[in-house]
């Protein structure tokens, strides 16, 4: 606890490449929750103790597909309701993955647990620069309140400069059904 | 002459596929590393090629066995470069041909079975009016053992059907398993489904599921909540809660597992109709809760109460609904690691063990915070994969992993109360 600032937390974790369960990477980390102000993120300074895996190759394949699409990408429901995700919604599903952890970062408080539970929509927005840009409309399940809660966000994403999101909104939940 | 000739190129191509490799005297061990030191020196095992070793799990971390299949000429070698750097290793198959031969023999058997009826797929996602007709077959497959009751009927009165398995006897001690209670939760029906058929086919053959039910009876809700199952396939695969219609609210269902009579109402739980933890207007307002309530005050002689959730991998024991330990803490606990430890064992998924109170949130109104209460010491909460990657989408290619490891998990559990009667 830090008298008048909030309350902090150091952390060591082990980082886990999804795609490749036996590359893992150490890291510690610092979180400051801030007292009262509950719409300010929460500070996270880290620090990696190695190298994340080169994904250069994959990124490119993935660029210059979308890149040469004739027709904007639209997708709904990934994961479907059977989990499954088809190859080539793979990455588009891992850049859903990143950007909601933006989002998460934005909206955590010390009382909050989100994960991404799934993409509901998804377009392809057409740029004429070198970036992709994706509208998506996903599904945030909050842990402790067991909350679904629907986000807009607008993802922009380029093999060398990275992912951001430039955009994003909580959505009101569906009418009470 | 050029036809002599093709006979003998075919007779050698026949004679090579039919020189089929054997695994004859092959043992496959799983070598448990305790540091990265042990590790390295599996690695350095791996890389002497004239040992022929076959790595099923590859030695990568301290944290997860490494299985190994080793030629009958190099076990001897292997096994004595294991004990001189004390590493402990487990045999997991004798003689690989045996458990091949077997394997083929029940293939035929089943590939002739299938031809006449419909064989159930347990590894992908049923609809309800599928699962109901398979806990038909299984009662009737396993008539010696199996019988389905009607327990209850839920909000929009479908039918809630448990299992028994019993080999006879009169009231007698008895486990209580449901799955589904949150109907979001898939892999939890899907397991449960897996685990009856498991039971019964079990059944004469595994020493301990036979003692077990040569002393205790199983009943086993596989569909807690049948309307929020359906409502999940036909509308909102996100949906949690039951359908039950409120005055005064456009908002339908309230969350089942807050609507049990323990610590009913307080925090952890919402008077708010429209979410998600809306614990209903008062306690069993639900007739889905109402219904398992009744059948065990019913029976009188439930000896455990045992309910599995998704997604998050955790074994908890009571209390949610207060942050203070139960006063069998301590057996508790002990029984929850052995059974965690059970589930990693068969492919190191690991569970988190703990009170439902200090290991996700404060929660009032849980079933198993009311079964105990109640007196039913072993009540235990499940929460089965996976830890966020896809959560409640977990693809159906892990059902029978899950529902697998989960077993184990059970079965300790049950074991323990088999031997431990109260």
């Amino acid at each position: 606890d830090i008298d008048g600032v909030g309350r902090k937390y150091h952390l060591e974790l082990v980082l886990e490449d999804v795609l490749h369960k036996d590359s893992t990477v150490n890291c510690t980390a610092e979180v400051l929750y801030h007292l009262g102000n509950k719409n300010i993120a929460p500070d996270v300074q880290f620090t990696l103790e190695g190298e994340l895996r080169n994904t250069d190759e994959a990124d490119n394949i993935f660029y210059n597909r979308i890149k040469s699409l004739e027709k904007e990408l639209v997708a709904e429901n990934i994961p479907d309701s059977h989990g499954n995700v088809s190859p080539e919604m793979q990455p588009v599903h891992l850049l859903a993955w990143v950007a909601s952890g933006y989002v998460i970062w934005q909206n955590s408080t010390e009382n909050t647990k989100f994960q991404l539970a799934q993409i509901k929509r998804v377009k392809q927005v057409k740029r004429s620069d070198e970036y992709l840009e994706f509208d998506y409309m996903i599904l945030l399940h909050e842990m402790v309140s067991q909350e679904i809660i629907p986000w807009q966000m607008t993802v922009l994403w380029h093999p060398q400069h990275g992912v951001q999101v430039t955009q994003d909104s909580r959505q009101p939940k569906h009418a009470p059904e | 002459t050029s036809s002599m000739k093709l006979i003998v190129i075919f007779s050698a191509l026949f004679g090579v596929s039919l020189c089929l490799e054997t695994f004859v005297g092959h043992q496959v061990l799983r070598i448990k590393t305790r540091n990265e030191e042990e590790v390295k020196k599996l690695q350095l095992l791996e890389s002497l090629e004239h040992l022929e070793l076959d790595f099923w799990i590859n030695p990568s971390t301290s944290a997860l066995p490494a299985d190994v299949r080793i030629p009958a000429n190099s076990i001897q070698a292997v096994k004595a470069f294991l004990e001189s750097y004390g590493i402990e290793y487990s045999i997991l198959i004798e003689d690989l041909q045996v458990v091949l031969d077997k394997e083929k023999q029940d293939m035929a058997y089943s590939q002739q079975r299938e031809r006449g009826s419909n064989i159930f797929n347990y590894g992908t996602y049923h609809s309800l009016d599928s699962i109901y007709a398979e806990l038909d077959h299984l009662a009737s497959e396993y008539g010696n053992l199996v019988s389905k009751l009607q327990i209850g009927e839920s909000y929009e009165k479908r039918p809630l059907y448990a299992l028994k398995f019993s080999t006879g006897g009169s009231n007698r001690p008895a486990i209580w398993i449901d799955a589904g209670i949150h109907s979001r939760e898939w892999v939890t029906q899907a397991s449960a489904l897996w685990i009856a058929k498991k039971i019964a086919s079990d059944y004469g053959k595994d020493p301990s599921v036979t003692s077990l039910l040569n002393k205790m009876d199983i009943f086993l809700l596989a569909v807690l909540n049948p309307d929020g199952y359906v409502f999940t396939h036909t509308t909102n695969r996100m949906w949690r809660k039951t359908r039950s219609k409120h005055q005064g609210s456009l908002c339908v269902g309230v969350d089942p597992n807050r609507n049990w009579d323990a610590g009913f109402g307080g925090p952890g739980a919402s008077n708010n109709p429209c979410s998600e933890s809306y614990h209903g207007p008062r306690a069993n307002s639900e007739v889905e809760v109402k219904s398992v309530v009744n059948f065990i005050k019913n029976h009188g002689n439930i000896q455990a109460f045992l309910t599995l959730h998704s997604y998050s991998q955790l074994l908890m024991y009571p209390y949610g609904y207060k942050c203070t330990g139960p006063a069998d803490y301590a057996e508790l606990d002990a029984l929850g690691r052995a059974a965690a430890s059970s589930i990693w064992s068969l492919y190191g998924t690991t569970f988190t063990v703990g009170s439902i109170c200090t290991t996700i949130y404060q929660a009032s109104g849980g079933s198993i915070d009311w079964s105990y209460d109640y007196g039913i010491k072993y009540s235990f909460a499940f929460e089965l994969r996976d830890t966020g990657r896809y959560g409640f989408l977990l693809p159906a290619n892990q059902i029978i992993p899950t529902a697998e490891e989960t077993w184990l998990g059970l079965k300790k559990i049950m074991e323990h109360v088999r031997d431990n009667p109260y």
